[in-house]
């Protein structure tokens, strides 16, 4: 069905979104672009670019700030994924059967192989980027969805595989209770819940160190893995 | 006002636009999902463009910069990247629940447009009337 293009609704529209963009410019032609606020003696960065690398010995401050000194808040972002996942199963169980009448065209054979070929090296790859989410960009949520991304592609390509959402479900419980259990540790030996406890051990910019961080990542980059898996496994529809 | 920032900030200009301008005229609900989410890419933008500082590098100490030192005044603010990544995660969290939500619609209506819920109506009749 043609979307037909209404005047009336489109015009106000503009107008307000050109309004919103005015407002945008004025509130940030000041601030000034690329100057450097951070070097201010007392702005909080400054004290993270000061102290993370003795503090945390992760040579990435990005996932220094996001592991070590926001961990609660990644814990509560964690938290919001797993509902969102919780929450399309339930919504999912409570459709109607979706259309199956129409039967998806079989995929060639050099899709096929292609997929068996790629998939490993994709899972390998976001296996790559968690572990060493202290050290170079990127991290467990990014490596988590690179490999989300890879059995998306087995499951465009392999339309007749049944995701199983029971694995699926188990290895994210497990992720996100040892996320949480190192945050006991952390609370048990140093007093401060997810607390870096042996953040000294081995040598900064070493695939051994920054401590906590990298278990913490692998946690995630599992639990996010299993996660989006499940969520594009949900919304290819048939299976509840 | 260097060629950089009118880049940056002209595209964060154009993406709030035109997310706005989707989201209030459109009436398809893939298309008022994406709408969200470029609005959303504007933001995130925005919040990045914020910590940038003019020659710096990316915050990650390596070799070339020496792990001992201290990094200050080589690379750029790395608390509005970390915000942004927390940002991007709750955002795909709510186009998720969103998109599924717009499969039901289909399922139970067997259209994507808004038309007949704006009105409490989904009998395709008494919009007509």
């Amino acid at each position: 069905m043609m979307e037909r293009y209404d005047i009336h609704r489109s015009i106000p529209a503009i107008l307000l979104a050109l309004l919103v963009a005015a407002t945008i410019f004025y509130a940030f032609v000041e601030v000034g672009f690329g100057e450097p606020e951070v070097d201010k003696e007392d702005s909080v960065s400054n004290r993270f670019i000061s102290n993370s690398t003795q503090e945390t010995g992760s040579s990435n401050f990005v996932t220094a700030v996001v592991v070590n000194y926001r961990g609660f808040d990644t814990l509560g972002e964690v938290t919001v994924l797993f509902l969102a996942s919780a929450g399309m199963g339930a919504i999912v169980s409570a459709l109607p059967a979706g259309d199956k009448r129409k039967r998806p065209i079989p995929p060639s054979l050099i899709l096929t192989a292609g997929t068996r070929l790629v998939l490993p090296l994709i899972i390998l790859f976001g296996a790559y980027v968690f572990v060493h989410g202290h050290l170079s960009p990127g991290g467990g949520f990014q490596g988590g969805v690179i490999i989300a991304s890879g059995l998306l592609l087995y499951i465009v390509i392999f339309p007749e595989w049944k995701a199983p959402h029971k694995a699926l479900a188990l290895s994210e419980s497990l992720a996100g209770l040892s996320f949480a259990g190192i945050g006991i540790i952390g609370l048990a030996v140093g007093g401060i819940f997810l607390d870096n406890v042996i953040s000294g051990l081995g040598e900064a910019g070493m695939l051994v160190s920054a401590g906590l961080i990298p278990l913490i990542y692998i946690a995630i980059g599992i639990k996010v893995g299993a996660e989006m898996t499940g969520l594009v496994a949900r919304m290819k529809g048939g299976d509840a | 006002m260097e060629v950089t920032e009118l880049v940056v900030y002209g595209s964060i200009l154009l993406l709030a636009a035109v997310g706005i301008w989707g989201i209030l005229s459109r009436r398809n609900l893939i298309k008022l999902i994406l709408s969200l989410t470029i609005l959303e890419t504007a933001v995130n933008l925005l919040l990045v463009s914020v910590g940038y500082i003019s020659g710096r590098s990316a915050p990650i100490v390596n070799g070339d910069t020496g792990l001992d030192g201290s990094p200050i005044g080589e690379i750029v603010d790395p608390l509005p990247q970390a915000l942004v990544l927390t940002a991007i995660v709750i955002g795909l969290a709510t186009t998720a629940i969103a998109l599924i939500v717009a499969v039901g619609y289909y399922r139970s209506t067997g259209t994507l447009e808004l038309k007949s819920w704006s009105y409490g109506l989904t009998n395709e009749k008494e919009v007509r009337k």
